[in-house]
């Protein structure tokens, strides 16, 4: 069961308006690496690792909605006002044409999010590499928008959250450390 | 000493390239890839710092911004 906070985890402002950044964003929404994606595989990998490492897939995987809400409002508010020759203009006309405004689950180039994103192989070493790897994309990804946008606000909560899976794949790190059980064992291997 | 938040290399540039050289390209190695279990008793931020910053941890904190940008 949830518990939910009626505002963001970290505050959205968008000073420009340029409907192309949220051709961009759109990737962390219902992209590969997106954070729709790292929710929906950290909360159903829960069920199939050792309960000492289940408490951190749920903090993680609950925050990654919070990001979720964080990207969808930067798309929302980048093209809420825009008109559709903007949006022609913005390379986003397919999406405008079969959604309006309306945000939806696919990538940056329009396809639609599938299940297939969400890695799943019942061994702990493997999914939680796996998910140590889809932090270092999403982290990648933040980077390449953040090298692609001007918008000062915007890149300010981008890098919050570019912060935050930093400190995702530290915690991944960890875990796997605690199920190796040789932590403060042997320093050198 | 802490090791640097950013790398980078020359790729090799033909003759026959067609666009100019990029010159460096840059890659990010974040604190986390040099850490391994946390330790203990890691000065922290103070609570209003962390929420903007990210983490509570400035061992952890890496400022990013467009390695592009600043060459031109």
């Amino acid at each position: 069961m949830w518990v939910y906070e009626k505002k963001l985890q970290y505050p959205v402002k968008v000073t420009s308006c340029n409907p192309t950044l949220a051709k961009y964003l759109i990737e962390q929404y219902g992209g590969a690496d997106g954070e729709l994606a790292a929710a929906l595989r950290y909360l159903n990998q829960r069920y199939t690792i050792p309960d000492k490492v289940i408490g951190l897939l749920t903090d993680i995987g609950t925050e990654e909605f919070a990001h979720l809400e964080m990207i969808a409002t930067m798309i929302y508010k980048l093209t809420k006002d825009a008109t559709p020759e903007q949006l022609k203009a913005a390379g986003i006309a397919d999406h405008y044409v079969n959604h309006d405004s309306a945000l939806f689950y696919h990538n940056a180039a329009g396809v639609p999010f599938t299940a297939s994103y969400i890695a799943a192989k019942g061994d702990p070493i493997a999914d939680l590499y796996e998910d140590i790897a889809a932090e270092e994309k999403a982290r990648a990804t933040y980077q390449w928008i953040i090298n692609m946008s001007d918008d000062p606000d915007l890149n300010d909560s981008l890098r919050f959250l570019r912060e935050r899976e930093i400190i995702h794949s530290q915690r991944f790190r960890e875990a796997v450390e605690i199920l190796k059980e040789e932590r403060d064992r042997k320093i050198y291997f | 000493m802490r090791p640097s938040n950013q790398k980078s290399y020359v790729p090799y540039h033909s003759p026959y390239d067609p666009c100019p050289p990029i010159g460096k390209k840059y890659y990010s190695t974040p604190p986390n890839l040099y850490m391994g279990f946390q330790p203990y008793n890691l000065p922290q931020y103070s609570p209003k710092e962390a929420l903007q910053k990210g983490t509570l941890w400035p061992a952890f904190y890496d400022y990013y911004e467009n390695p592009y940008e600043r060459r031109r």
